[in-house]
């Protein structure tokens, strides 16, 4: 910030975060929040990608069911690296670090998060954590699953200690922008923003914060005994050095149940303000939407125990597991419903964001669902570790939070860059990515009740057909990625000038210049409507950069 | 063995199948309900309130309504309390072992099955029972976490190392059944398969007298005995005799000659050589193969060591011209 200049006065152009300071060293020293929204952006994509194409090149294998292209130890190894920098790397910083940092302070009236500075830290830690395990590949790479299961994650070989240390450098990431966030929501919001004027994204955010405090450094104490264990000898879980080995699962999905939450709860926010924009209607139901995010926080701690139906834990466990499972599965349905009724007697139109909202509703529902299957514990003790596993948790993940975080990040694109993106070419991506995802995904519900068990190299032939179709869908799911990428950079440079308010929506980040200036607002803003009021206020779209 | 089941569950072949199928499809038609109503719904309002130049872009006002919130709330709750409640009931069945059980012993290890029989014999990779009879499974592992998966019994249990754990079934008819690791282990995760053997109870009983499997009856040669332990010990599983690379080396033309290993050195293959890459797989590896062997360390004693590597010398050209020579003799 300390190279602001007069340069950018002249003209059309309006002093805003991203011409207000120039050079890398404004870059890696920025204390603004949307610039580090941007920072984020581009680290998590570029996980994103790796990631994908890990995914893409697992499928090419299991085309057929023999050993085609690479050996079963690079497989095991290629699964892992997938399932730990999509978790770990992408989908929990996904929409807190990138979009949350960038809207939630302006949607409050915010000049900033609470504390500026642990913001930047936060994604030093994500890159040095980032790198620690890009480093970790290189020298051996991993092959325990992306669970690091004991005792097979003390015994195999590779460079297990530098992934988990990086994944333990990650959670601190998470915490420090759960921390922040929930700082921020509590102190920084301005005059007439009360909790229930505040967005629902914003409340998606805050559940999430509660989590990402709570439950991470959980994860950072296992993980530390894991590393003691494998370092020093030290028996913890390894039943050889006289350790508990589902002791570890316990620990580990204490932190990893509830971390599913930390990754769906800001996308439900998300879906929360596009259906009521692009439907042009108040939301149905805010405070249940609200409370219901709330409720998903705290039932998340007491869930953990449903992914060990069948590890050998106690039948009383897994019956108060089982019940608590699903009682979680109620606040989802609730927003489900909400969300639906939103769109009721609405003006509703179909921009990008929007195809991503109802991609959404179908996905997520699928994906909620199948959870039923899995928490009835019958029926789990079929399906666990098969390939139902493996699609339930891609449709919630990847057709909940994923799906969610495209059309945020469709939504807030030309507030974030100022320019609009390619409606028709973003609806084609849209549409492709919908058609892909399911083709991927759901014959692996069938494989999985078919008795096809997760995690295999080769499998056997009377599953192929099945895995074709998922290999395929594959296919076309990386085609609409790849046009999706093609839209969203092609819109940086050549897009058309947004104007402040593109979709007519009424929240704070919509009242402000696009791209915002430096410090988001010149003065206090003052709170006229709330975020949701679309019976009350009308604000046409503006597209052109006019002044509404 | 394969199968008459359904678009989503293989044949129900476990007397417990059918509770867990009626679960699994009540689930199901209530599931398909709901999506439906969801997206039914949605695409309803989709295109009945989809903006149209004729009308305004505020939309009228709509009451919020309390009781459409707590419907939507109450009808869930009721029934995933009645899923949970027959989920849980089933799991019971499952879990709780009828008392006329016969048990059979589990242990699973880096990368195989072996069963234990009651009466001291036992079998590798194939769990053989009667038919009509409830089994209990007692289960431990010696090294990592495995799972045994039997779908068609929809049964599955983690099976762990330093402690056991307990599943059961009862077969509804004789055949043979996949059995999975459904807990990953390892590089031959996927190739710990086995196969469930159902039988009738004469074909169990003779199954038994014939003694740990693999102990063949005296009186035949080593070489006919280690024929017959070469696949009842399920060395079948992964070498060929005819020449063909499988997941490990074929056997044949391989006593007498040179191979080299993974580190670049060469070994000629000899007794003492086979002896140890049986009882210490890991030791030396063929280049070009994965070290996925486990160790047959226990499960196999002199005698049989002795015939196995008999098998194998009858297999190798070299040795043939010897052994004519000695005949010749």
């Amino acid at each position: 910030m300390s190279t602001e200049t007069l340069s950018t006065a002249h003209g059309e152009n309006k002093v805003n975060y991203l011409n207000a300071a120039h050079g890398i060293k404004s870059w890696l020293l920025t204390k603004d929040h949307k610039r580090i929204a941007i920072l984020y952006l581009w680290s998590i994509m570029l996980m994103f990608l790796f990631g994908g194409l890990l995914a893409l090149f697992l499928r090419l294998e299991l085309l057929g069911p023999g050993p085609d292209l690479i050996q079963a130890k690079t497989y095991n190894q290629l699964f892992t690296l997938h399932g730990a920098i999509m978790i770990f790397m992408f989908i929990i910083p996904s929409v807190p670090a990138i979009l949350g940092n960038f809207a939630l302070p302006i949607q409050i009236g915010a000049k900033d998060v609470a504390f500026p500075r642990l913001n930047l830290a936060s994604w030093y830690f994500y890159i040095i954590g980032s790198g620690l395990a890009v480093y970790a590949i290189l020298a051996g790479s991993v092959d325990t699953g992306w669970t690091f299961y004991t005792p097979y994650s003390t015994q195999t070989t590779g460079a297990v200690i530098t992934m988990v240390f990086a994944i333990f450098i990650l959670g601190f990431s998470s915490i420090f922008t759960g921390l922040n966030f929930i700082a921020t929501i509590h102190k920084l919001r301005a005059p007439g923003i009360t909790w229930y004027k505040m967005p629902l994204f914003v409340w998606g955010i805050y559940a999430t914060g509660i989590i990402q405090v709570l439950a991470t450094p959980v994860l950072g104490i296992t993980l530390v005994l894991l590393i003691l264990e494998r370092a020093f000898g030290i028996g913890i879980f390894d039943p050889a050095m006289g350790g508990d080995p589902v002791l570890f699962q316990h620990f580990f999905w204490f932190y990893s149940h509830p971390a599913v939450y930390i990754m769906i709860l800001p996308g439900m926010g998300i879906i929360s303000e596009l259906v009521s924009t692009f439907s042009h209607r108040k939301i149905f139901g805010f405070k249940p939407i609200a409370y219901s995010s709330i409720a998903i926080a705290f039932l998340s701690f007491g869930v953990w125990g449903h992914h060990m139906f069948v590890s050998g834990q106690s039948q009383y466990a897994t019956l108060i597991f089982s019940f608590l499972t699903f009682l979680v599965a109620i606040p989802s349905g609730v927003k489900m419903f909400n969300w639906v009724s939103t769109m009721y007697k609405g003006a509703i139109t179909f921009e990008t964001p929007m195809l991503f909202t109802l991609s959404f509703f179908f996905t997520f529902a699928i994906g909620g669902l199948t959870g039923i299957f899995l928490g009835a514990t019958a029926v789990d003790v079929h399906v666990t570790d098969t390939y139902f596993v493996v699609a339930h948790f891609h449709y919630v993940m990847m057709g909940g939070t994923i799906m969610a975080f495209f059309g945020g990040l469709y939504y807030w694109w030309p507030k974030i860059w100022g320019r609009m993106y390619n409606e028709a070419w973003g609806q084609a991506s849209a549409l492709l990515v919908f058609v892909g995802f399911n083709f991927t995904f759901f014959p692996m519900f069938i494989m999985g009740t078919q008795g096809m068990p997760r995690r295999y190299f080769l499998y056997p032939e009377k599953y192929q057909i099945l895995q074709v179709l998922s290999t395929g869908g594959s296919w076309i799911l990386g085609l609409g990625l790849l046009i999706m990428a093609a839209v969203l950079l092609h819109a940086i440079k050549w897009g058309k000038k947004a104007g402040k308010n593109p979709w007519g929506a009424l929240t704070l980040e919509w009242m402000v210049d696009s791209p915002p200036p430096p410090h988001n607002f010149e003065q206090i803003p003052t709170i006229e409507f709330g975020p949701y009021d679309h019976d009350k206020v009308l604000v046409e779209p503006d597209r052109a950069g006019a002044v509404t | 063995m394969d199968t008459t089941g359904t678009f989503w569950m293989p044949e129900g072949s476990s007397t417990i199948a059918g509770d867990v199928d009626a679960l699994f499809y009540f689930i199901l038609w209530a599931s398909v309900f709901f999506f439906l109503l969801i997206v039914g719904i949605s695409v309803y309002f989709i295109i009945k309130y989809r903006k149209r130049a004729d009308r305004p872009n505020a939309t009228s006002q709509v009451a919020y309504d309390v009781k459409l919130e707590v419907v939507w709330t109450l009808v869930p709750i009721i029934l995933v309390f009645i899923v949970f409640v027959w989920g849980f009931n089933t799991f019971m069945k499952l879990q709780v072992v009828p008392r006329d059980a016969l048990e059979i012993k589990v242990t699973g290890r880096q990368w195989m099955w072996v069963f234990d029989y009651p009466n001291g014999s036992n079998s590798l990779n194939e769990l053989v029972v009667p038919v009509n009879q409830p089994i209990k499974l007692l289960m431990s592992s010696d090294d990592v976490i495995h799972s045994f998966y039997v779908p068609q019994f929809r049964i599955k249990q983690d099976v762990v190392p330093n402690r056991y754990t307990i599943t059961w079934f009862e077969a509804k008819r004789t055949g043979k059944f996949d059995l999975y690791c459904a807990e990953f282990c390892g590089k031959g995760h996927s190739e710990m398969l086995g196969t469930v053997r159902v039988v009738s109870s004469d074909e169990y009983a003779s199954f038994l007298e014939g003694g740990p499997a693999g102990e063949a009856p005296s009186g035949q040669s080593l070489v006919a005995q280690g024929k017959q332990l070469y696949s009842n010990r399920q060395c079948i599983t992964c070498h060929s005799v005819d020449g063909s690379a499988n997941v490990g080396p074929t056997f044949r033309n391989l006593f007498g000659h040179e191979v080299t290993l993974s580190d670049g050195s060469t070994v000629t293959v000899d007794e003492n050589y086979l002896r140890e890459s049986i009882l210490n797989p890991q030791a030396k590896v063929t280049q070009g193969f994965q070290p996925v062997m486990p160790t047959f360390q226990g499960l196999i004693n002199d005698r049989q060591l002795d015939a196995l590597v008999a098998y194998l010398k009858s297999l190798s050209e070299v040795e043939q011209v010897e052994s004519e020579q000695v005949t010749a003799e």
